[in-house]
């Protein structure tokens, strides 16, 4: 079953190829949200219109018609126990609000886990790409693909002065969210990423670090995106993303440079020791783990470490998520057992490495 | 160390505020950190909609106003026929109901569109093209128009000539479109 394959594997398939820039740049993503035009949105629709919406993807799915895209395979909420749920959500596979909102939403998910498409979400479709690296336009020439190809099925929410109409008025407009995740170990730690993101706001664009706000992103992670989808075009929004990003590398490559000239011995001692504690903890937390793991893999960027491919950050980023560590243990754990198991897999995983 | 808020419990919150270019530190527990703002849960959702929901509510009018003129019309009166989303409920979940709503409480709108998006209140991308009708033709009729403004400030008489062309033939097929839907 192929829901068992979406669970097993703590990375997407396509996280495992490697993009441009992608010792800086994760992953890149476009996501666009659409209506039907003749239901109100899931937030008010009656269960009636919400099983509408529903309907048509499972006839459009039996009809096989999303064949062009890569077998897709659709799953629905309400047959997802919690746990797998919690997984598909840790994968980027689906939101947490579509986790939450069970009984009349669904996905479809391509085989490769780079497109997802969340069937009464916030809006009645939230179309979504993953490209490993730094690769925006692509993304968006994708998404406008398959946007265009529903379209032709669809009678859209649109309107002439507003745009795509959406539930939320942050996304009206183009609906379209354009996000990069990048490692950014060197500004972080060098507090030059504070400092920087007042001016990226000034041009419409948020950075957020992954593990919440704050002085210090735990795990060095930011993910850039657009704030404006309205009154600017799905071109115009991707190129000032593209031209910031493009920046932060730049900068991101300066600061490692400086520090391996400036304190490349403390760097070493740093990466070194975290590669330590990852090796031999028995007990750790998912934060000191995002900031050791951000550490290793910027040890392998910079050579400090070669055995080991530069894809452990994301696959244990996931892979020690508490949805994952209770689907791998079959059982619900505490967080303490948590803690134990996480430091048990980081473990194992690192050895298998070191063997090889 | 101690939390400086309640001087009870343990102190877990560490941060460093820049204020005015003044560094200062600060050191309380997570019930007095949540509670005076310093922490935000990463519950993005929830903040949004709080602020999302202010910058409706002060669109309203101010109880000041409400007092100078009790004409003013009750801003429950407000409510999508197609939906029936009130005003009310709009402003209080921050969300729309349908598509029927944009129209319903366009009047309100700008002003709100306006600070979410940097100023903007008007779409500038994408265009479906079944959904979008003749959009597609007049927004390639305006662009010509600019691009014709231009050729002739630049003297360019022969390309002008040619890009006028261009925009009655579009034009004409516009006529023809319209003259089709009724």
């Amino acid at each position: 079953m192929s829901l068992q394959q979406f669970m097993n594997e703590a990375i997407s398939p396509w996280m495992k190829q490697e993009g441009p820039d992608s010792d800086i740049v994760m992953s890149s993503r476009i996501r666009l949200a659409r209506n039907f035009s003749q239901y109100p949105f899931p937030i008010i629709a009656s269960e009636d219109s919400l099983d509408k919406v529903l309907d048509f993807f499972s006839q459009e799915f039996k009809k096989r018609s999303f064949r062009d895209y890569k077998d897709f395979e659709m799953v629905q909420m309400k047959a997802l126990q919690p746990i797998e749920k919690r997984v598909l959500v840790e994968k980027h596979l689906i939101s947490p609000h579509l986790a939450e909102k069970s009984d009349k939403s669904a996905t479809l998910i391509s085989q490769n886990e780079q497109v997802s498409i969340m069937i009464n979400e916030e809006d009645h479709i939230r179309i979504q790409l993953y490209f490993p690296g730094f690769q925006l336009d692509q993304a968006l020439e994708q998404a406008s693909q398959l946007d265009d190809w529903l379209e032709d099925k669809i009678d859209y929410a649109f309107d002439e002065k507003r745009g795509y109409l959406t539930s939320c008025p942050t996304n009206v407009g183009t609906g379209m969210r354009a996000s990069v995740m990048m490692h950014l170990p060197a500004l972080s730690m060098t507090q030059q990423i504070n400092r920087m993101t007042p001016a990226i706001n000034q041009l419409g664009l948020v950075v957020r670090g992954i593990y919440g706000e704050g002085s210090e992103a735990v795990g060095s992670i930011f993910q850039i995106s657009n704030q404006i989808t309205l009154g600017k075009s799905e071109e115009d929004i991707v190129e000032d993303l593209h031209s910031v990003v493009k920046q932060l590398i730049d900068q991101e490559r300066r600061a490692r440079d400086a520090l391996m000239r400036g304190s490349g011995i403390q760097l070493e001692d740093r990466i070194f020791r975290s590669y330590g504690v990852l090796k031999n903890s028995r007990i750790i937390e998912s934060k000191e783990a995002a900031k050791c793991l951000s550490d290793l893999r910027l040890g392998i960027d910079l050579g400090f470490i070669d055995h080991i491919p530069r894809t452990i950050l994301n696959e244990l980023m996931v892979l020690t998520q508490p949805g994952f560590l209770q689907q791998y243990a079959e059982a619900t754990l505490n967080p303490e057992e948590r803690d134990i198991r996480r430091a048990s897999l980081i473990r194992e995983r690192l050895q298998l490495e070191s063997e090889e | 160390m101690e939390c400086q808020e309640c001087h009870q419990r343990q102190a877990t919150v560490h941060l460093t505020q820049v204020v005015n270019g003044q560094k200062s530190e600060v050191h309380v527990c997570e019930k007095c950190a949540k509670e005076n703002g310093y922490m935000n849960y990463g519950e993005e959702n929830f903040t949004l909609n709080d602020l999302l929901s202010g910058l409706f509510h002060s669109e309203a009018p101010s109880p000041l106003k409400d007092k100078s003129s009790q004409a003013y019309p009750k801003k429950t009166q407000l409510k999508c026929s197609n939906c029936g989303l009130t005003y009310e409920e709009f402003a209080r979940i921050g969300k729309f109901g349908c598509a029927e709503c944009y129209q319903t409480f366009d009047e309100r709108l700008n002003p709100i569109l306006r600070r979410v998006h940097s100023g903007n209140t008007s779409h500038d991308g994408k265009i479906p093209k079944r959904e979008g009708g003749n959009l597609h033709l007049r927004k390639e009729v305006e662009e010509y128009k600019l691009n014709l403004r231009q050729l002739i400030e630049q003297e360019e008489f022969e390309e002008a000539a040619k890009v006028r062309d261009k925009i009655r033939f579009l034009e004409g097929q516009l006529h023809k479109g319209e003259d089709g839907d009724e």
